[in-house]
């Protein structure tokens, strides 16, 4: 197995949590993710070889596990913005043309019999 | 029977136990228990618990619990997973859930009951023929011959994936730009197979999933040998509408939606994979920490 990546194991730990924060709200530190992933964390900063290949796998699974959690709520958001209730609807005609970047046209004048 | 319930979740939440006996009450259980409401055609329904928690099960399997209900699959079945990885993974996903359950964002939970229930009835030998079968349409393995930076770019970013691999499995996969695609070599086939039979039923379940997303056998291999990152992975699966991208600019309503969906499904199915195999890798070097006592080192 060729390892082409590095990941620090701080930075992937405090991402992680911050994701969990993020989708949880204030009482993120009681879930159950939060105590496995701390666990996890600890248990496994034992080696200090930086090649040892169980640390990479664990750190492949938490980078996975970051990922997993981030995309998940970019796509909720996304899906909230573009096709959740009240993002087409109840738009104006406006607001949807301006979503694939075109306007409505503009008379300065008015139609004439307003 | 007795069943064990393990607090897995902290002090100041309510106290959940397991039930032993899922009761039949007239408007609170209906849901969990009855297939027809909690139908794969349902993409939302309204949060009806206040708390998720996990439990051990007969076997040394763990269950969720929601509020004082257990889980059950769409086909009926107490929803058990074999480690507490997989359980808490599935667990935060009830949790993070507000006034409505997005299913369509649920993936573990997805790929738990599907390996559960198994609705197409399929065994290993079939997952597995499947797997190969795809690998004669593998993404990867088609090559366009214009426009030249496409060209240049398929060459640069999936020739060293390719190299990878069948260096790693010391096979012939090849690639090609005509419409009928690379013949695989039979012998290429059989390593594979005899590979592939190493996994278990939920990890072949997750492969398969990775392999439908990602459009590839080769990336998915290269994921699930943790030779590629998830979004490494899904960038060379999405090449050509990458240099799409770059050429005529980036639709958030379509491109950003598809790569997170394609990044969430792609993540949960190679997390899947790797919980479910989780026993043959986890070994600690206990033996050089006895012979070489090392003061412990804080993180990197």
């Amino acid at each position: 197995m060729s390892v082409s990546f590095t990941v620090a194991p701080l930075r992937a730990c405090r991402d992680i949590l911050k994701e969990l924060r993020a989708v949880k709200g204030p009482g993120y530190q009681r879930s159950p993710a939060y105590r496995y992933v701390m666990d996890q964390f600890r248990h496994n900063r034992i080696t200090s070889e930086k090649l040892c290949r169980s640390q990479q796998d664990l750190l492949h699974r938490a980078s996975s596990y970051l990922c997993l959690l981030q995309s998940t709520r970019l796509h909720l958001s996304l899906h909230a913005e573009y096709h959740g209730e009240g993002s087409t609807r109840e738009k104006g005609l406006g607001d949807v043309a301006r979503m694939v970047g075109l306007a409505l046209p503009t008379q300065p004048g008015g139609k004439g019999w307003e | 029977m007795l069943r064990n319930a393990l607090r897995l979740y902290c002090k100041g939440s309510l106290t959940v136990y397991c039930c032993p006996v899922m009761t039949r009450q007239k408007q609170t259980c209906h849901v969990l228990e009855n297939r027809r409401t909690y139908s794969s055609a349902m993409s939302e329904r309204k949060k009806f618990y206040q708390d998720v928690s996990i439990s051990h099960g007969e076997g040394g399997v763990f269950e969720i619990n929601l509020d004082h209900r257990k889980l059950k699959t769409p086909g009926g079945k107490l929803f058990t997973v074999p480690n507490e990885a997989l359980a808490v993974a599935v667990a935060t996903e009830w949790d993070v859930q507000r006034d409505t359950l997005k299913f369509y964002t649920m993936h573990m939970t997805t790929l738990c009951n599907t390996a559960l229930d198994n609705p197409t009835q399929r065994n290993k030998d079939q997952m597995i023929a499947a797997a190969l079968k795809y690998l004669e349409t593998d993404t990867i393995c088609y090559r366009v011959e214009e426009p030249p930076g496409l060209v240049q770019l398929q060459k640069t970013e999936w020739d060293p994936v390719m190299d990878w691999i069948e260096k790693r499995y010391n096979v012939v996969i090849g690639s090609s730009s005509n419409i009928m695609g690379p013949t695989i070599p039979e012998e290429t086939k059989d390593t594979f197979r005899q590979h592939l039979a190493s996994y278990n039923f939920w990890a072949l379940t997750g492969l398969e999933f990775v392999i439908t997303q990602l459009k590839s056998v080769i990336l998915s291999f290269g994921l699930i040998d943790r030779h590629l990152m998830v979004e490494k992975a899904v960038q060379l699966s999405r090449l050509e509408e990458e240099f799409q991208i770059h050429h005529w600019g980036n639709v958030e309503w379509a491109h950003e939606y598809d790569l997170q969906e394609l990044r969430s499904r792609t993540a949960a199915g190679v997390l899947f994979v790797h919980l479910s195999s989780e026993s043959a890798t986890m070994k600690r070097k206990l033996l050089q920490d006895l012979e070489f006592p090392q003061p412990r080192k804080p993180w990197n």
